[in-house]
């Protein structure tokens, strides 16, 4: 099917965020394969507009947004080109999902390494920033297990990247933000499993300190640690909250792995106790959605977890939460909502974190969620991660509270600057250029601008996100 | 002209409003444009003369300490140039949320027994059909978007054909009336559309007006006027709002009595 590829106003059309907290028109092409590709290119280049490469659109900021230019929406191109049980490698089109990835390899004993918090991103979304899951000081973000890919370049060559072959643009256009070029196939290895499911040990942990310090003494012996911690309580029990750890399971502690790895196995119910239909819920979350509600919330969250305790759940029950109810977060109501994830060595995290809590409780605006991982370094050129902790917290923006989030979240900034932290760019949406250049560094800028004027020297590949950082 | 740097980042926490004001150089235009400019919009001005765009811009980015404003310059009644246009100014403002018609001229013939056909061509190339040039493709850019303002300029010189000068009337009485029917086609998209009606406003055009100007306002006091109305979108005003009951009236005064006025 060939898309009008026309600058028609027809094809104008009002995009969103993931937490639609913010809008951007722009001209909007689905498009079905590579050849239309080129065809967008040059009719930016005619008439002096710029392209963004769209996915599922789940990033929270203004990453495949490009207000009055044009947005090609990959999602698509969403073929499964080859499958290999026997090695576990997979060739797909960018626009497949991740969510479409399981259903693939799962029945065959295979799961993704690594997976985001939701299962509707895409591929090449995915590789654009990077992502990485409860696993990351373990497998590394979701580029470490790329074999191979092929992109098309805005000047219309076509390129094939490995970690050996054009190693510098492999490691660049993977967390290059789309800014490079545009994936026209991803070739990644899957993991081995032998079971549908997962061990889980829940601990709780009543303070910060307490709490990065199982973060950091599990991850050792775990496939996965993640942490929720109450942002919503102060003072001593500052930083409470729980930590799952979980393991795969292996040779016979599954006593039927046939029957966990088959999909019906994973799929979230859509329907709570089999009668009430989920995709409504968030409307029921809204009432709780303020100050005095969450902390309502949280609280029994945390008498909850108080107890210590060993579950089995299938790998798509613990990976994505952000799933469990669909359109969650339409709950923070018209101003959406914006998430600040900020990245710290495992020295200076413990203080950071204890300022900025503490600002936002004082303040007022108390994050919604809060959520850390254990994380290492990788290679690739525009990494936000570090030998220590991410902290990803939610913040409901209403008329009222903008300007006074929007000093916090300055605050914020030189704090975890400050420690030497870093920042997230499928995240945090108020990231300055200053801030960028800070925690990235002149040279890896510099380089990657470089890289840019090699692949894209007529700047057709803009977005948003770029011109706010980079531009 | 196009060398103006890239518009500020709109974030969720510091939103960028973005406007096009067509017809600025001076009047209700040039108000317009100080005072969205002051309420955070990042604008683009248009109007014929590039000097008066050009210090516009001048006053209303040094004042806000950034760059909010950008000269395009334009004439009205090119209409063949207007989509190429809009296209170019909304990728430069990153978007569009409001778009002003404000530009207008009016050549009043100069006696109730005179006739100028070439003034009234002009008045209605610009005031009517400059108009629909721009509105056409931004009411069809905001529907597909599902968002977005029009205000457009008309004058209480449409709500009754008078002896003075049947010219202008006419077109700004065709203005209203298209401004209506495109508010009736995009209220159901989420659009707004706002029909300013200004009495006599202390202007250029003013000194074409002949006789006495009652209830003359200064453009700030009918700017404050429409921005108030853009915030609460609403549908039709008039500035100064006195205006309202007078043009009730006038609107009602049987055909019988006003052919004999002579105003």
């Amino acid at each position: 099917m060939e898309a009008n590829i026309s600058l028609s106003l027809k094809n104008f059309t009002q995009l969103e965020n993931f937490g639609h907290s913010l809008r951007a028109p722009s001209y909007c092409f689905r498009l079905t394969c590579v050849e239309e590709v080129d065809k967008i290119f040059r009719l930016a280049r005619e008439n002096g507009l710029t392209v963004t490469v769209r996915g599922a659109g789940r990033s929270y900021n203004d990453a495949s947004l490009n207000g009055g230019g044009i947005v090609l929406d990959m999602s698509a191109m969403n073929q499964i080109l080859e499958w290999d049980p026997a090695t576990g490698v997979v060739r797909c089109e960018p626009g497949v999902t991740i969510e479409k990835l399981w259903h693939q390899v799962e029945p065959d004993g295979w799961w993704p390494p690594v997976v985001s918090g939701t299962m509707k991103t895409t591929l090449g979304g995915c590789l654009s920033t990077n992502v990485h899951g409860k696993n990351n000081f373990k497998m590394g973000p979701i580029g470490e297990h790329v074999v191979e890919f092929t992109a098309l370049l805005p000047t219309g060559e076509e390129i094939t990247c490995t970690p050996k072959k054009n190693a510098d643009l492999f490691y660049s256009m993977i967390s290059g933000l789309g800014m490079l070029g545009v994936f026209t196939s991803i070739t990644l290895q899957m993991k081995h499993v032998e079971s549908g499911l997962l061990e889980v040990h829940a601990w709780p942990v009543h303070d910060l300190h307490e709490h990065l310090f199982l973060l950091l003494d599990k991850a050792p012996n775990y496939d996965y640690v993640v942490g929720w911690l109450d942002t919503m309580n102060g003072g001593k029990s500052l930083g409470r909250g729980q930590i799952h750890a979980a393991n795969y399971l292996h040779g016979n502690e599954d006593p039927n792995p046939q029957k966990t790895m088959q999909l019906n196995s994973q799929i979230l119910p859509p329907r709570i106790f089999g009668v009430f239909p989920k995709s409504n819920l968030y409307l029921f979350m809204r009432p709780f959605v303020n100050n005095l509600g969450w902390w309502g919330v949280n609280t029994a969250k945390y008498v909850a977890s108080l107890r210590k305790h060993t579950f089995r759940q299938s790998h798509a029950a613990f990976h994505f939460l952000l799933d469990y109810v669909p359109n969650w977060e339409l709950s923070a109501g018209r101003g959406g909502l914006i998430q600040y994830q900020s990245f710290l060595p495992k020295e200076t995290a413990e203080y950071a974190w204890r300022e900025m809590l503490t600002m936002s409780l004082r303040r007022g605006i108390p994050s919604y969620l809060g959520v850390t991982k254990r994380h290492r370094p990788d290679k690739f050129l525009l990494t936000h991660a570090v030998d220590g902790f991410s902290l990803a917290m939610d913040f409901k923006v209403t008329n009222k509270n903008r300007s006074t989030l929007s000093k916090m979240l300055q605050d914020f900034d030189r704090v975890v600057l400050n420690a030497g932290g870093r920042f997230y760019f499928a995240k945090n949406s108020e990231t300055s250029a200053e801030a960028a250049r800070t925690f990235l560094g002149t040279e890896t800028i510099t380089k990657f601008k470089e890289l840019k004027k090699r692949c894209d020297p007529n700047h057709l590949l803009e977005s948003d996100l770029y011109r706010r950082v980079f531009g | 002209m196009s060398n103006y740097p890239k518009p500020a980042a709109s974030t969720p926490l510091n939103p960028r409003r973005r406007g096009i004001i067509v017809g600025a150089s001076d009047g209700i235009g040039a108000a317009l444009a100080r005072r969205l400019a002051h309420e955070g919009f990042t604008l683009a001005v248009l109007a014929r003369s590039e000097d008066k765009l050009d210090s516009l811009c001048n006053e209303i980015n040094q004042a806000a300490h950034e760059q909010r404003a950008r000269a395009y310059v334009h004439d009205v009644a090119e209409y063949e140039k207007v989509p190429g246009l809009l296209r170019k100014i909304v990728s430069d403002l990153g978007g569009l949320d409001v778009v002003v018609f404000v530009a207008g001229v009016n050549y009043p013939p100069g006696g109730i027994d005179k006739y100028n056909f070439e003034n009234d061509r002009k008045m209605i190339e610009v005031n009517l059909i400059g108009g629909m040039a721009w509105l056409n493709p931004v009411a069809e850019m905001f529907q597909s978007a599902k968002a977005g303002q029009i205000v457009g300029i008309g004058s209480v010189a449409g709500d009754r054909g008078r002896v003075g000068n049947p010219g202008y009337n006419t077109s700004k009485a065709g203005l209203a009336t298209y401004l209506e029917a495109l508010r009736n086609r995009l209220t159901r998209h989420g659009v707004n559309v706002l029909t300013v009606k200004p009495g006599f406003v202390q202007t250029e055009m003013l000194k074409a007006a002949q006789g006495p100007t009652p209830f003359t306002i200064a453009p700030e006091k009918a700017v404050e006027d429409i921005w108030k109305a853009m915030q609460k979108r609403r549908q039709v005003i008039y500035t100064a709002s006195i205006w309202r009951w007078i043009m009730l009236v006038i609107q009602h005064t049987p055909s019988f009595i006003f052919r004999r006025l002579s105003f």
